[in-house]
């Protein structure tokens, strides 16, 4: 295959030189948007992989405790692809996500151990003003919350062109041109006199485009976004969904998407990591993973999902999430676990273990799980 | 309006919501000259059965919240009247209304904003039976640690603080304060939509077991359809202040007819990666309540829109062999 040979080469030489100049960057954007390589790609090969986070630990050190927001986590994330991490408040992966783009505030967290490595290079490593033109030129971000994360007294025009000039290196008119095409590469009506517009003029789904417009722009090969539909009502995240999915059959990001929401999962992921208490509990392809979840946290998030298709009550996971000040010992889900045996389960932290082909869980029963969905039965009531 | 023959009997109507409007005035100017209203509810109607639930489902700003709150009085209503057991909540002298409120309760949707950060959850849920002089001493302690046992949460919390605990264990709280003073009918205002996906499962079958146990009625208002088609008998769509549709749950996510309905579900993110799902898109965005639309207001979204949906507005009316399913629709009247 003709990208991937030549890709990883150029992009170990740009790397390596740690500059990120004009000349560089065209090379660079030549070969990820000849997008052929991301469909055929075979997820395996370690070429495809854009970025890999391995043995990610991120602590907080707090008047309270240390709060071991997330504990060795590791994933990759491939080209063109979208990888989700899944889980409820408190799982760590928000933090997993800061920690990648190294803005995770120092007091009080730190990144204890681990690497994030874009090619060859670990993120964790680079310099800081090296880290700079990393965000937003290769790794950007899209927020929950659209208002507060644009700035109230500039204009959006302004706040995207800033972007641009400041990572592209371009003159405004350029600028100002390029601001204008992603704006209606995104589905905003009229973008030349949309650009003179405040962030408060517009509606929740409007600005979630130009967040999402932002976070393109400088043609970043991987983009963040952490609960981008969370905010919207369900027309509005819809149409949101589809545009992520036709902008990555376009210009071919990755995505790593971070959601509590297993509908927008089933919408737009291929690959899913599943967090409990800041760790990877599963971690599947995304059929696979619904089809065939082995991890009881896995299987009672589905279970308590409210469908149109299935009533009655619901299979509620007893218990709250634990406080990342105090996670259980042994695996953290046992005392929420249905299938906890109260000894191996409560003293030893159970290990990612392979399944099926690329299909891991941090379970000690995670076997059993599978032999009674062949039976039919659920470990939940 | 509901065709006579299927309006149930009327020792079953629990409440009646009879063309209910709420206006906001907007005023501009140094002088505060009212420049318009928003309407926020527009003449809605319906009837809630003993025992029952009705769902109120809505995208953010068609009204739901403000028809919630206008029927406990909670916002004064512009025009209309809600029937509560015979009576007309709206006429009713202040001294009177505070003991029809005994039976009228709300569940708010934030669990962090909607409890008093200095008082002590006994002091929360012990506060209507005080104000309603229903118990004291010793027997407004023991109440109130049933309420809590009763919610699921362990008597000797009562002396702690709403910090103290999760989001889910707060909206137990909020129940069990709305519980207090055996109420008949509950307005759930969208309970379940600031949990984690465990602790919403939680709360939902707490309520329906309440439910059960104390024959409740709820009005459940809420914004995710799965959540509502879930716990609710009936469902009712609402937009830019009009219920456009309403129906039994399971017949209207099976048959959903008007067209806000069916974008509305189409939306609704798949069940399974793989599951074929065609979407409905409505165009655009939804418009401001201030100036809605001529004629049926969703005529600017729908792809089905004709001459006659700008110019006349469609009456709520039942479809052709299903009575109990209205909907407002010219394609249907």
């Amino acid at each position: 295959m003709f990208s991937r040979g030549r890709y990883g080469r150029e992009e170990l030489r740009v790397f390596s030189r740690g500059r990120y100049g004009r000349e560089e960057l065209r090379v660079f954007s030549r070969g990820r948007y000849g997008r052929d390589h991301c469909k055929e790609a075979r997820l395996t090969q370690s070429a495809d992989i854009l970025l890999s986070v391995e043995g990610l630990s991120t602590r907080f050190f707090t008047d309270e405790g240390t709060s071991y927001a997330v504990e060795d986590v590791s994933f990759a994330i491939p080209r063109g692809r979208t990888v989700a991490l899944v889980g409820e408040s408190g799982c760590g992966k928000t933090v997993t996500s800061l920690s990648i783009l190294r803005l995770i505030p120092d007091p009080p967290g730190r990144i204890v151990a681990g690497a994030v490595r874009l090619g060859p290079t670990d993120l964790l490593r680079l310099p800081e003003d090296e880290m700079r033109s990393v965000r937003g030129n290769h790794i950007s971000m899209i927020f929950q919350e659209p208002m507060t994360s644009l700035n109230p007294v500039f204009t959006i025009g302004d706040q995207i062109i800033e972007a641009v000039v400041l990572h592209k290196k371009v003159g405004r008119e350029e600028a100002t041109k390029q601001t204008v095409a992603m704006l209606r590469k995104v589905g905003i009506p009229d973008p030349e006199t949309r650009i003179r517009e405040y962030p408060h003029q517009m509606s929740g789904g409007m600005r979630q485009r130009v967040m999402i417009a932002m976070a393109l722009v400088c043609g970043p090969e991987l983009v963040i976004a952490d609960e981008p539909t969370t905010a919207l009502d369900v027309t509005i995240q819809a149409q949101i969904l589809d545009l992520l999915r036709s902008l990555q059959a376009d210009i071919g990001m990755s995505i790593l998407l971070i959601t509590h929401d297993l509908g927008v999962v089933a919408e737009i992921a291929s690959h899913v990591c599943v967090m409990y208490a800041g760790r990877i509990v599963e971690e599947a392809d995304v059929q696979e993973l619904f089809d065939n979840p082995l991890h009881p946290y896995t299987v009672g998030l589905f279970r308590s999902r409210p469908s149109l298709e299935h009533r009655g009550p619901l299979a509620a996971i007893p218990g709250t999430v634990p406080s990342p000040l105090a996670i259980p010992p042994g695996c953290p889900f046992h005392p929420r676990c249905p299938l906890s045996d109260g000894a191996k389960c409560v003293a030893e932290r159970p290990p990612l273990k392979s399944y099926a082909a690329g299909h891991t869980a941090a379970c000690w029963y995670a076997g059993r799980v599978a032999e009674m969905r062949t039976r039919g039965e659920s470990p939940y009531k | 309006m509901i065709a006579p023959e299927t309006r149930p009997k009327l020792d079953d109507v629990l409440l009646q919501v009879q063309d209910l409007k709420t206006h906001f005035p907007v005023k501009r100017g140094l002088l505060g000259r009212t420049v318009g209203h928003v309407k926020a509810v527009d003449g809605v109607s319906f009837t809630l059965r003993r025992g029952r639930t009705l769902g109120l489902v809505g995208e953010s700003g068609c009204g739901k919240t403000t028809a919630g709150r206008t029927i406990l009085r909670l916002i004064p209503a512009t025009d209309g009247a809600v029937v509560f057991e015979g009576r007309n909540v709206f006429d009713v002298p202040p001294a009177a209304l505070r003991q029809m409120r005994r039976h009228m309760q709300i569940i708010f949707q934030d669990p962090y904003g909607s409890l008093n950060p200095r008082m002590t959850v006994g002091g929360i849920i012990g506060e209507p039976l005080r104000v309603h002089g229903v118990a004291r001493g010793r027997e407004l302690e023991d109440r109130v640690a049933g309420l809590l046992e009763h919610v699921g949460l362990a008597s000797a919390y009562r002396n702690r603080y709403p910090h103290e605990f999760s989001g889910g264990q707060r909206q137990r709280i909020g129940i069990a304060r709305a519980l207090a003073l055996d109420p008949k009918f509950i307005v759930c205002d969208e309970p379940v939509s600031a949990l984690d996906v465990s602790i919403q499962a939680q709360i939902l079958n707490l309520l329906e077991g309440l439910q059960g146990e104390l024959g409740l009625t709820y009005l459940f208002i809420a914004h995710d359809l799965a959540v509502v088609s879930h716990i609710s008998d009936d469902v009712a769509v609402m937009y830019l202040g009009r219920i456009v549709e309403q129906s039994p749950a399971a017949r209207l996510y099976a048959n959903p007819l008007h067209p806000y309905t069916k974008c509305l579900m189409s939306a609704i993110p798949r069940a399974r990666p793989a599951q074929a799902k065609q979407r409905i898109v409505p165009r655009g965005e939804v418009p401001s309540a201030l100036n809605p639309p001529s004629g049926c207001p969703f005529h600017p979204r729908c792809p089905w829109a004709f001459e006659r949906c700008p110019v006349e507005a469609p009456l709520l009316l039942p479809v052709k062999d299903e009575p109990d399913h209205v909907v407002s629709c010219h394609l249907y009247h």
